[in-house]
């Protein structure tokens, strides 16, 4: 545990972060209202880190990674990509989004997978073989040729990833990618992200709020308090995954985590 | 849990053995000829006009006044010979060109319209007062006032028909844009799409059924509005179109005549709006399941 922070101190300390949360408030203006999401959040993200940010329903976590996309602006503080200050979405942030209707209706599946490619000046031809081999990884070759509304939430969900990770984007963001996947489904999904985590080790920041998948996918995690959402925690979780998940050091972080999500409430988990 | 108020039912475990799809036999079989004509609509609909056509053909013929009713047998010789002679289809030609350089004006200045509507405040504002103004005012009220700008002949009857398409059109275009899901939107612009490439691949296929509907209700204003006007003020520069010819064989009291060109209204009618707009439908908004049918 030790060797770990210090290593996480030394990477820290080493390299300058990718991306880059510096005390952000974000709000949401509607008419007779002004709803803060977040409040003064800061946090680093390393290059290749799989970063979660956990937190419970409403307390801000798709705000903070929409303001990252590059669609809200912080009322107070900033985010910095590479050393410059994000000020609009773009392709190498690539997101899913937590929404079904995320991806093009007009398009096939394939078509859908190879359109940010093709916006982006990648040939026909190329693209094309980039998709087909995305929609494998995902499984669902079978499907390249279908309309998206013959799909059902979870294979759009896994089509919107797949149209993701085809970019090769520096931050691939994700904003519960999973929660609409029966739990076989979304236990083969996290195998197949953290293996291809480990081929090409893009920086992955990926919401949930389920402490085992945070646990599971991530490297590190952020823990947001309820709603607005402030920054509670940061916890290493690197050394847990799939494999470790009936390990007593397993339970013992979750436990360690639910305890501070719901701050001695009695919640059972 | 063993403790409860509400005492259940005790009943034994089951396990069934599933039949693998295969031996379930026919799962999904093609439906007999006859069923397969009858979901036809196009089949249903013939067999209603078929039987419409009789019933015209018996009370005329019981009626015997082909002055005011002729029957149906002899309004489909005058339309054949309206056709064979090449009347029909001249005065249809002449209809149909006012009608498209009338409806593509229209179309035109509506999407600048709407572009300039999505984009800036003010352009809203205009947009919605514009269409509240015009939209209740029938096209065909604006015939004297054009016949006075434009004179007798094409021009007026294109600015009648600009008026009529222009306000459905940019309505629901607008309103069309208005609908596109915020998750669309922000995907498009992840993609790195901008400006008028934002329009093109993101707002307009996505407002794409609501436009449509707009170029259909635009047509059928059109159409309705131009036969209308062709009927009030007939020939121009010498040539007339279709509403002139009902308008001049009611002059001779051809009446089989009349019923044909009325007949060919409506055929034209039906045509691009059960046919060409049907296909378009069926290409594109059905098949991406984003308009059910
Ligand atoms: N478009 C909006 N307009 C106004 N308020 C909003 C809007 N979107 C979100 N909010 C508010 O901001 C807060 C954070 O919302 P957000 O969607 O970021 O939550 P979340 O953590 O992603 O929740 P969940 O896990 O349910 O997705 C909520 O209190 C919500 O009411
Ligand atoms: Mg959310």
């Amino acid at each position: 545990m030790a060797l770990m922070m210090d290593q996480a101190l030394a990477q820290t300390t080493s390299s300058s972060p990718l991306l880059s949360v510096d005390g952000v408030t974000l709000q949401y203006k509607t008419p007779d209202h002004l709803v803060t999401a977040t409040y003064r959040i800061s946090f680093d993200i390393q290059r290749h880190e799989r970063f979660v940010l956990l937190g419970p329903s409403g307390c801000g976590k798709s705000t903070i990674l929409k303001a990252m996309a590059g669609f809200l602006y912080p009322v107070e503080g900033c985010i910095t990509l590479k050393n410059h200050v994000v000020d609009g979405p773009g392709p190498d942030r690539m997101m899913v989004f937590q929404e079904f209707d995320q991806l093009l209706p007009w398009k096939t599946v394939e078509q859908n997978v190879a359109y940010p490619m093709r916006v982006n000046g990648i040939g026909a031809q190329d693209a094309k073989a980039r998709a087909l081999d995305a929609l494998a990884k995902v499984n669902l070759s079978k499907f390249a040729d279908a309309y998206p509304h013959m799909l059902s939430g979870g294979m759009k969900q896994r089509v919107a990833i797949a149209r993701a990770m085809a970019m090769k984007p520096d931050v691939l963001l994700m904003d519960e990618p999973y929660a609409a996947l029966d739990a076989l489904t979304r236990r083969k999904m996290q195998e197949e992200l953290l293996q291809l985590w480990e081929d090409i080790g893009f920086t992955l920041v990926f919401v949930t709020h389920s402490i085992e998948e945070a646990v599971v996918i991530g490297s590190r995690i952020v823990l947001l308090s309820p709603h607005p959402g402030q920054v509670r925690a940061e916890i290493n979780c690197a050394h847990l995954g799939l494999n470790e998940r009936a390990s007593p050091e397993f339970a013992e972080l979750t436990g360690r985590i639910s305890h501070m999500l719901f701050d001695g409430q009695n919640v059972a988990h | 849990m063993s403790q409860t108020r509400f005492p259940l039912p005790l009943r034994p475990e089951v396990e069934f053995d599933v039949k693998a799809p295969k031996e379930l036999g026919d799962v999904a079989k093609p439906l007999s000829f006859f069923e397969k004509l009858a979901a036809n609509g196009a089949v249903r609909h013939g067999v209603i006009l078929i039987v419409v056509a009789l019933i015209w053909e018996i009370y005329a013929r019981y009626l015997d006044r082909p002055l005011s009713f002729p029957t149906f047998l002899d309004t489909l010789e005058a339309l054949r010979d309206g056709f064979a002679s090449g009347v029909i289809p001249a005065r249809l030609s002449v209809t149909l060109q006012t009608l498209v350089i009338g409806y593509f004006i229209g179309l035109t200045i509506a999407a600048v319209l709407t572009t300039v509507a999505v984009t800036s405040r003010i352009g809203t504002d205009l947009l919605s007062t514009f269409t509240a103004m015009f939209n209740p005012l029938p096209a065909i009220a604006l015939l004297p006032l054009a016949l006075l700008w434009f004179g007798l002949g094409r021009p007026s009857l294109v600015f009648v028909i600009v008026h009529s398409v222009l306000w459905a059109v940019a309505l629901n275009m607008h309103s069309g844009f208005l609908s596109v899901s915020e998750t669309l939107r922000m995907a498009g612009r992840t993609f790195g799409l901008k400006g008028l490439r934002f329009v093109f691949g993101i707002l307009i296929p996505a407002a794409f059924p609501a436009i449509l509907a707009g170029l259909k209700i635009g047509w059928a204003f059109a159409w309705r509005t131009l036969i209308a006007a062709e009927l009030v003020f007939g020939v121009s520069s010498g040539q007339g179109g279709l509403g002139w010819y009902i308008f001049e064989k009611r002059n001779t009291l051809d009446t089989a005549s009349v019923f044909a060109g009325l007949l060919t209204v409506m055929a034209v009618g039906l045509i691009i709006e059960a046919v060409i707009f049907r296909l378009i439908e069926a290409k594109t908004v059905r098949r991406w399941g984003m308009q059910r049918g």
